[in-house]
């Protein structure tokens, strides 16, 4: 067999591994995905109303009050909620690396990309679950996009691309950090950021200085292109972003992962 | 032993400095094909690093490493293939059965799918694991655990096998079957790269042992050759008077005497002939012994006599 046969067969034993972990394992999936469902309740029901005012013709789909609002940060919800998945990936990084699993696949004769790759893989089917779930969520609750196909198509996408450049830049602090509990919450910051973006109010009702950091983060340009894209708010130039945003992080952190993957060092 | 055959492993001018910490210094060893090498210390002497290089996890900073006939730097697959590492902490995955840790490692062996369900069993059966083969390994006692971690690194035949600290931790009865497993591997051909902390288990284990002091080899030898380098065995006797002491430590050979205590130490090899004589010389002499301890050399004297400092010092640079 070639290497890159080994490559394949290796990734899918790997994939295979971590899939049936995440199945062994369900409580630390159904955190994951509950913080984000916790949330848009939170905001929907208790924040929503008085919201929803100060949108004004911010808000999508000619909805006005809870309604509208509920269309309005559902997509900034599920941008949460890839941040809070790819948590887990960092976790499930950091476990193997802790316990020697990760030695122990680094002294035997295996594609060296192939344990990663099944990490990212596996996280990827992880995150999209996460999406579908918040997302029925979302719609049970009155989320009334008006995407047609091509478009929801085009949304997932984006989503997709987005968490696959945060799955690697999770799986290089789960790689990086010394612990199973630092590799829990450093990249809890990434869950603040639809925040600190235009995720749950529009970025231009914050004073200068905040406003200036919430327009240009990744985090906004990944937003307004998914709202744009599932309740045909205007996008311009923020798709382009998001898109390039996705693309150098994904590529960042896929070296950054790769190098602490075979140069570690100990302690 | 076979002189023709390469050795499975030679180090040479091995160093290596974390930060300003020089943790190797100037290593050379070689290990014949086929037999057990213990490499002795007590933590912080060096011994997992020397494995970590050995087994491509990390590389030193200067000198040669040749295992299993390859350069470590320059072809670490090849040496990949030929190794198997049991590291300090078992390195199984918690979450699945002790059998589908063993199936992930026929995987990523390439074993066929028939090949890798005998290797499993053959395995699960030869670690007493069968009962377990199906619960999940974080119900595992630590006794299993290591035997399933060893059990896994075997799962790819491998010819060369790096044990770093296996028994550190076990109950005794654990500690004896890990010693059979690892007699069972030389019995079959198999080369061993063993590290401990104990003398005893390199005595009972090793056909080769270096001693490892702050990243340098302070000893080497057999098992036989190194014991006879330590003067550590004595007998240690108690008396219920003074007067009895003294007229002990006059007629034996005393190497050290407690007055306070009413202690007195004799060296001694601690074999049966030579108690006798000793029990007898004090049974003529009419003295009354209360009480009567063999000690036997152990790391410490290990490294009292090569060294001349006690382990625990070193024990600080970890």
């Amino acid at each position: 067999m070639s290497a890159v046969t080994y490559t394949l067969r290796d990734s899918s034993t790997m994939l295979r591994r971590d899939l049936r972990r995440l199945l062994r394992y369900p409580s630390m999936t159904l955190m994951l995905v509950g913080m984000p469902i916790v949330f848009l309740l939170l905001f929907v029901y208790v924040f929503g109303g008085q919201l929803s005012h100060g949108l004004g013709s911010g808000l999508a789909g000619g909805h006005a009050g809870r309604a509208g609002y509920l269309n309005y940060v559902t997509p900034g919800i599920l941008l949460m909620t890839v941040a809070a998945a790819v948590q887990g990936t960092a976790i499930v990084v950091a476990m193997d690396m802790t316990r020697g699993l990760t030695d122990r696949f680094r002294t035997m004769a295996i594609a060296r990309a192939a344990v990663l790759t099944g990490h990212v893989l596996a996280s990827l089917i992880q995150t999209l679950a996460s999406i579908a779930i918040v997302l029925g969520v979302a719609v049970a609750l009155g989320f009334r996009p008006t995407a047609d196909p091509l478009h929801w198509l085009a949304a997932a996408g984006v989503l997709m691309l987005f968490g696959f450049a945060l799955i690697w830049l999770a799986t290089a602090l789960g790689l990086a950090a010394k612990s199973v509990e630092t590799a829990s919450n450093t990249p809890m910051f990434l869950t603040l950021l639809p925040f600190l973006g235009s995720g749950f109010v529009p970025a231009s009702t914050m004073p200068a200085g905040l406003r200036q950091f919430a327009e240009y983060q990744p985090f906004t340009a990944v937003t307004e292109t998914v709202r744009g894209l599932l309740t045909g708010t205007h996008i311009g130039t923020h798709a382009i972003a998001a898109i390039a945003w996705s693309i150098g992080i994904a590529l960042v952190s896929y070296l950054w992962a790769v190098r602490l993957y075979t140069h570690r060092q100990p302690i | 032993m076979n002189d023709t055959r390469p050795p499975a492993i030679v180090a040479t001018g091995l160093t290596k400095t974390f930060g300003e910490t020089a943790v190797l210094d100037d290593v050379d060893f070689t290990v014949a094909e086929g037999t057990v090498f213990a490499l002795l210390g007590p933590n912080g002497a060096g011994k997992t690093t020397i494995v970590r290089i050995l087994s491509t996890l990390i590389s030193a900073d200067s000198g040669e490493v040749r295992v299993a006939g390859h350069d470590v730097s320059s072809e670490p697959d090849a040496v990949r293939a030929a190794i198997g590492v049991t590291g300090q902490f078992s390195a199984v995955d918690e979450l699945l059965t002790g059998e589908e840790n063993l199936r992930l490692m026929a995987d990523l062996n390439h074993l066929g799918r028939a090949a890798g369900r005998s290797r499993i069993a053959e395995l699960l059966e030869r670690f007493e694991l069968v009962d377990a083969a199906r619960r999940s390994v974080a119900t595992y006692s630590g006794g299993m655990r290591r035997r399933l971690d060893l059990a896994m690194t075997l799962v790819g035949s491998p010819r060369l096998i790096f044990l770093d600290e296996p028994t550190t931790g076990l109950d005794p009865r654990s500690r004896r079957t890990m010693w059979d497993s690892i007699r069972a591997l030389v019995a079959g051909g198999v080369t061993i790269f063993l590290t401990t902390q104990y003398l005893d288990e390199a005595d009972h284990l090793a056909d080769e042992i270096a001693v490892l002091d702050h990243g340098r080899i302070v000893a080497e030898g057999t098992p036989g050759e190194l014991k006879r380098r330590i003067p550590g065995g004595h007998v240690r006797l108690q008396f219920t008077a003074p007067h009895a002491l003294g007229a002990a430590a006059s007629l034996l050979d005393a190497a050290s005497r407690d007055e306070d205590k009413l202690l007195l130490q004799v060296s001694s090899d601690g074999s049966v002939a030579s108690l006798r004589r000793m029990l007898e010389q004090l049974d003529d002499a009419g003295i009354e012994v209360k009480e009567l301890s063999i000690h036997t050399p152990d790391l410490d004297d290990v490294f009292f006599a090569v060294t001349g400092h006690p382990t625990t010092e070193t024990a600080a640079l970890t």
